[in-house]
């Protein structure tokens, strides 16, 4: 199974999000952002990073590059796509997930292990976890305030589509603790935490994010 | 040449946490006028000439694609002399 990881100016997570691909059982391809060609990937991961240095808002440059034409066209058939934290952002301003990431309320940037609470296993990127799970990854980001309007969280509240949540004290002002959300049909989902950086002890604080890269894996694989 | 202004404002449901920082800042500074500050983003536009309705609701298209994001922005766009 060959997972896309797309690489824009200013992405800085690519090399990780493949090496925990690549990890997790699965062959890794790079994706360029002036490329319009997925290069028949099966999935593909949005890393985290700053594309276009974060100029207007974050993800708004990246989201109209070549290759998101195609990403955004397989999203909709059902292809399996993660946004990680930069591809969070960009998920939103493409319109694939709903919502926007506004700055963190405390105005600080913030770099730290966070422990997250999955709270939905049926997307193509969490089947691996049990529902209640707690995990441990790093959290890094200075827009990492999740902000909807209260008909979109009602409907994300009430059809399940919240995936992760901080557990703790909420590190960024998102709206009842949001750390991640798929779209309706559960093959899209945007986390704001990294866990392409802890797939293995030896590299991250724990190797409780692998199962984000395994979970595709199944899921393509059924 | 005239210049077509586009202002972007944080809808006023949305947190604004520079705009909360910079209002905590005045009155450190001895400024008391402020009941609150909201930050937002300036466009501006060079056009040759004067612009026309069509060029305005290009802006207005462009802005709304590119420049301000709906989901949690306002914007107005005007023509400045």
């Amino acid at each position: 199974m060959k997972v896309g990881v797309v690489t824009f100016p200013g992405t800085l997570d690519d090399r990780d999000a493949a090496r925990a691909a690549t990890h997790a059982g699965t062959t890794a391809v790079s994706l360029w952002h002036n490329d319009a060609d997925l290069k028949g990937v099966d999935a593909v991961i949005l890393p985290g990073g700053f594309s276009y240095g974060d100029y207007l808002r974050c993800g708004a440059i990246s989201r109209f590059a070549p290759v998101m034409e195609k990403i955004i066209d397989a999203a909709n058939g059902g292809m399996p796509l993660l946004g990680i934290c930069n591809g969070f952002q960009v998920l939103c301003e493409a319109h694939l997930l709903p919502g926007a990431l506004t700055r963190n309320h405390e105005l600080h940037f913030l770099c730290r292990d966070q422990k997250l609470e999955i709270t939905n296993n049926q997307t193509a990127w969490t089947t691996s976890y049990k529902v209640g799970q707690e995990i441990v990854i790093p959290l890094k980001n200075g827009e990492g305030s999740f902000q909807c309007d209260d008909a979109t969280l009602a409907a994300l509240e009430g059809e399940g589509r919240i995936i992760a949540r901080y557990v703790g004290e909420n590190p960024n002002g998102s709206r009842n603790k949001i750390a991640g959300i798929t779209n309706e049909r559960g093959n899209v989902v945007g986390l704001m935490p990294h866990p392409e950086h802890a797939i293995d002890p030896l590299t991250g604080p724990t190797a409780d994010g692998l199962a984000f890269f395994t979970s595709v894996l199944n899921a393509m694989v059924k | 040449m005239a210049k077509i202004v586009v202002d972007v404002m944080l809808k006023p449901e949305i947190l604004d946490p520079q705009g909360v920082a910079v209002s905590a800042a005045l009155p450190r500074l001895g400024f008391t006028f402020a009941k609150s500050v909201r930050q937002g983003k300036r466009f501006e536009i060079e056009v040759d000439g004067e612009p026309t309705p069509a060029q305005l609701a290009e802006v207005e298209k462009a802005t709304e694609k590119l420049l301000a994001n709906p989901v949690i922005e306002t914007f107005t766009v005007r023509v400045e002399k």
